[in-house]
């Protein structure tokens, strides 16, 4: 499997998502949010951070970086689209996932680490958790507040989109929602940073599964 | 012959305005200048005298004092004098730390005074090369039951976040606590640690003739005009007009400019001479200092300067102290692959000028000199040898230790866990982004911070520390304590202490009482610098810390790190299993001066301080040190503000587990602040090593419980607690505080 990390101006999280990928064996590498061709990458992950500083609205400048049309062409052609944190808030300016990210119900950034419940285990993404698993994972944002209108909030929830739910709702988002995937299943978004719950010597592993999940559905389809 | 700019006082007008005195220059200095030039200074040159001889820029009246800093073993790669320290860690790496303040700026605008500390600091250490892995906090601000207060809190908190969470450089410790005396002079102290490869180690030198002179980052604006004699000076409330000397911070830009920077140093090491970021003083500072370090010359074509106003004079250009900044200084001819790297990152890169052989500063604008003047003549303030004077107050100190008034010792400890300097500050922390980088091994909360080296078994334990109450009673006891402490912390995780930063935040220097205590601070910082082989490698001096006359307590923060070895080996203060035995190491003593008990209890703190044991600090340190190395340790905890009772609180709190001990002292002891002790945890299977490894220092008082209660047996008394009402009060009571 060969994955590109998507470094946008502003990106901070491009490197741990890098070293939480090759520690699982993926042949990954960083990508210039400046370039402009994705082909050969069987996953792209968009990290978190602050990028282009996150002045206007979060992700509102990084989605008109040249990078978005192979993002997007590659959204289309299938391939896996995994965006963190700010990666997610990219997602859902760039239109690739329904809704947007708010500023949290309570302003301020707030990094903590929160439980996490699987709403659909039959996902790229969750497949190698215990459906029944509650895991603890870092959240780190200021503007995670998951907010789409009712409409979309029922389809997403009718085609159980929704992959990732809050136990304990930490920023206000709609209907707990800590993460979701487009009708496909090929492009997904969550705020909580599950490359920061790989290694143990942050006392933290739940993140693993999440790429154990990533990894057996691409070798499956391989 | 320089000429003047249009529209400035001609050299005649600043003599006769004196103009020069509300930048900070007295007019003995100025004298001394008239007779070094032979002829009177214009504005430009009299306006880059006041910055370079501001104290804050020249540390002219510190100086004498700083220079008994002890600060070379044999792991020092750079002391005192460049950007920030170096210590050698082994496997050809190298830790790199300093410590800087932004007290004036944050008490005048809390976010932006904060937002800039950071970035700051952060600056100094990619300019050494190395790549930023931490940052902690030192904070102390007036009581929380101030409204301004809550607002300078509310904007610090938020500045620091602001600004290290953008950047993604982890913010991983520090400590804040609350008084009086910091209610008109708030300080924010912010270190930072990086990492590099022995082999990328750059310095701010400017060696060569023809050499380049290279400014990168963001444009120079009006933001922060000499700034660096804001900060020399006392505030008075009667000076609103001091908020335009605050910079404003862009971490977007500080992190196009560290990666570039970085990146620079990697592929170009070279052709770059040296590099410097602009702080206090901004290119004024930064580019006479690289030349006085290499004894060269430097002249600067100031219309090459990038601007973001317009009409900005020499002056303006030369003291802003816009943020974001750099000089580089390279090879001449291979400026264009410099140029390059940093404009592809979308960065303004400029040369502006160049090294020459004559020794002099020459700045021109507008195809005419504006200054020129010596540089080493410019980057030596006439030094300042000031009287000193023991405090009256020390001798008034009486020798009796206060004793604890308890009736009800459960409310006691109840309203002790609620005192905001005891009470968990984890409702402030988790504004800051401790994670990312993905290396944090031991999160803000316990004694130090651990940062794993990635690709190696290596961390680095970093904190900071200082009782300030402590040096208001005994200035040179209390700095002893402050390292002392500091090493605690640091030994706690495991690590053995290899360095010192500090923050000595000090009133003001012209009082002799004042002087005294600097004085005496840095001697008890050396005393146990030494002992414990942590050199003072780096650090900052912020006077003037008064307002309207009151000054604060002397206040040297101590920021020290430590190197462990192994990472699996990291300990923790959280209790671990139920049924581990819990041991005091060190003696318990009638300590209650300066304590959290007494200022709880009687509002104030009085008295002569209790009494510091270097060999029984060094004991204790070196038994914890080697219990963990040995594995036989499952918990430890250093104990200092509201002593053992505070302590065992903690470890239960983070462990979510109670405990039962038998203390077998008197209820009021549970309250002192005796140095030198740590609360360890040691699974049954261990404890025969450990008591055989700690002989007659370590006491067995109990054990780790499940049970909802914390149970402690006096000599005087039961106490029963239940943990959870006692970790609401200890969790939450910074929030409530703060929303009152």
């Amino acid at each position: 499997m060969k994955a590109a990390v998507i470094s946008f101006p502003g990106s901070n999280c491009d490197f741990d998502m890098l070293y939480a990928l090759q520690d699982f064996g993926v042949d990954a590498q960083i990508v210039s949010a400046k370039e402009n061709d994705l082909t050969g990458f069987d996953a792209i992950f968009l990290p978190g951070g602050f990028s282009y500083g996150d002045y206007l609205r979060t992700g509102a400048i990084a989605r008109f970086s040249p990078i978005m049309s192979a993002v997007t062409q590659a959204a289309n052609d299938g391939k896996l689209i995994v965006g963190i944190c700010n990666g997610f808030q990219i997602l859902t300016e760039a239109g690739l996932l329904p809704g947007q990210l708010l500023v949290n119900a309570t302003p301020g950034f707030i990094c903590d680490e929160v439980p996490l419940r699987i709403a659909n285990p039959q996902t790229a993404f969750t497949n190698a958790y215990d459906p029944a698993e509650t895991m603890m994972i870092p959240i780190a944002h200021g503007e995670g507040n998951y907010f789409a209108d009712d409409a979309t909030l029922a389809k997403l929830e009718e085609n159980q989109q929704v992959v990732f739910r809050y136990e304990e709702n930490p920023n206000g988002s709609a209907h707990d929602i800590a993460g979701i995937m487009n009708e496909q299943g090929n492009v997904f978004g969550m705020m909580p940073h599950p490359e920061r719950a790989v290694d143990a010597v942050t006392g933290n592993i739940d993140g693993q599964n999440f790429f154990k999940s990533i990894l057996s559905g691409i070798l499956a389809r391989a | 012959m320089t000429t003047v700019t249009s529209n400035e006082l001609t050299p005649e007008q600043v003599r006769d305005s004196k103009i020069y005195t509300q930048w900070g220059l007295t007019e003995a200095e100025y004298d001394l200048i008239v007779a070094e030039l032979k002829r009177l200074p214009n504005f430009t040159e009299a306006g880059i005298f006041s910055g370079m001889w501001s104290e804050h820029v020249s540390y002219k009246k510190s100086k004498p004092i700083l220079r008994k800093f002890w600060s070379t073993n044999e792991r020092v790669l750079q002391g005192p004098g460049e950007g920030a320290g170096i210590l050698d860690i082994g496997d050809g790496q190298a830790v790199v730390f300093k410590a800087e303040s932004h007290n004036h700026p944050s008490f005048v605008e809390p976010y932006e005074g904060a937002a800039t500390g950071v970035g700051g600091i952060l600056r100094d250490i990619f300019s050494m090369g190395a790549q930023p892995i931490a940052v902690l906090d030192s904070l102390r601000f007036g009581e929380l039951d101030d409204a301004h207060t809550k607002h300078i809190v509310d904007g610090v908190i938020a500045g620091i976040a602001g600004y290290g969470n953008a950047i993604g450089i982890p913010t991983v410790g520090g400590e804040i606590s609350f008084d009086n005396v910091y209610a008109g002079n708030p300080l924010v102290n912010v270190m930072a640690v990086g990492l590099m490869d022995q082999a990328a180690m750059q310095v701010g030198q400017a060696k060569g003739v023809g050499n380049a002179i290279i400014y990168v980052g963001a444009k120079t604006g009006r933001d922060g005009i000499n700034g660096a004699s804001f900060a020399s000076a006392e505030f008075s409330t009667e000076h609103e007009s001091d908020r335009s000397a605050v910079q404003v911070g862009d971490p977007f830009l500080e992190k196009l400019v560290m990666d570039a920077t970085l990146k620079a140093v990697r592929e170009h090491s070279d052709i770059i001479v040296g590099i410097q970021d602009m702080g206090a003083a901004g290119l004024l500072s930064s580019s006479s200092e690289m030349a006085a370090k290499a004894g060269m010359g430097i002249t600067l074509d100031l219309n090459k300067v990038p601007q973001r106003e317009t009409h900005m004079t020499p002056y303006e250009l030369m003291l802003s102290e816009s943020q974001e900044r750099m000089l580089l200084v390279v090879k001449r001819g291979e400026e264009q692959a410099i140029l390059d790297l940093f404009q592809a990152a979308d960065l303004d890169a400029v040369v502006i000028g160049e090294v020459t052989d004559n020794g002099r500063y020459v700045l021109s604008f507008n195809d005419e000199i504006v200054a020129d003047v010596p540089i080493d003549f410019l980057t030596h303030a006439p030094k300042q040898d000031l009287p000193m004077a023991e405090p009256k107050r020390l001798a008034a100190f009486t020798a009796d230790q206060y004793q604890p008034e308890l009736t009800d010792v459960k409310q006691t400890i109840l309203d002790l866990l609620a005192q905001p300097t005891i009470a968990s500050k984890a409702s402030l922390f988790r504004h800051f982004d401790s994670m990312v980088r993905a290396d944090t091994a031991i999160k803000p909360g316990g004694d130090a911070s651990l940062v794993r080296v990635r690709g190696t078994k290596k961390a680095l334990a970093m904190t900071t520390d200082v009782n300030a109450r402590y040096l208001y009673l005994n200035p040179r006891v209390g700095a002893k304590m402050a390292v002392a402490e500091a090493a605690r912390n640091i030994v706690a995780t495991g690590a053995l202490p290899i360095g010192i930063t500090d923050g000595l935040n000090f009133g003001s220097p012209d009082n002799p009482e004042v002087y005294y205590e600097l004085d005496q601070a840095v001697a008890g910082i050396n005393d146990v610098a030494k002992q414990l082989n942590t050199p003072i490698i780096s650090g900052n001096v912020s006077l003037y810390n008064e307002t309207d006359g009151q000054a604060i307590y002397p206040t040297p923060m101590i920021g020290m790190v430590g190197l462990l070895d192994n990472v699996d080996h990291a300990t923790t203060i959280g209790f671990k299993q139920a049924g581990d035995a819990i041991y005091v190491i060190g003696a318990t003593q009638d300590s209650f001066n300066g304590s959290e008990i007494q200022k709880m209890q009687t509002g104030t703190i009085d008295g002569q301080l209790f009494g510091f044991d270097d060999a029984a600090e060094m004991a204790a340190q070196t038994l914890v040190r080697q219990a963990i190395g040995q594995q036989l340790v499952a918990s430890a905890h250093d104990l200092a503000e509201g002593g053992l009772i505070v302590g065992l609180l903690e470890s239960s709190f983070a462990g979510h587990l109670s405990f039962n001990v038998n203390v077998n002292l008197a209820s009021q002891y549970l309250f002192a602040e005796t140095p030198s002790r740590f609360v360890v945890s040691v699974a049954a299977e261990n404890s025969a090593a450990f008591e055989a490894l700690a002989g007659g220092l370590a006491t067995r008082i109990g054990d780790v419980t499940t049970g909802d209660d914390v149970v402690v047996t006096t000599t005087t008394e039961e106490i029963v607690l239940s943990r959870e009402a006692a970790q609401k009060v200890y969790q939450e009571s910074i929030s409530w505080q703060l929303k009152a």
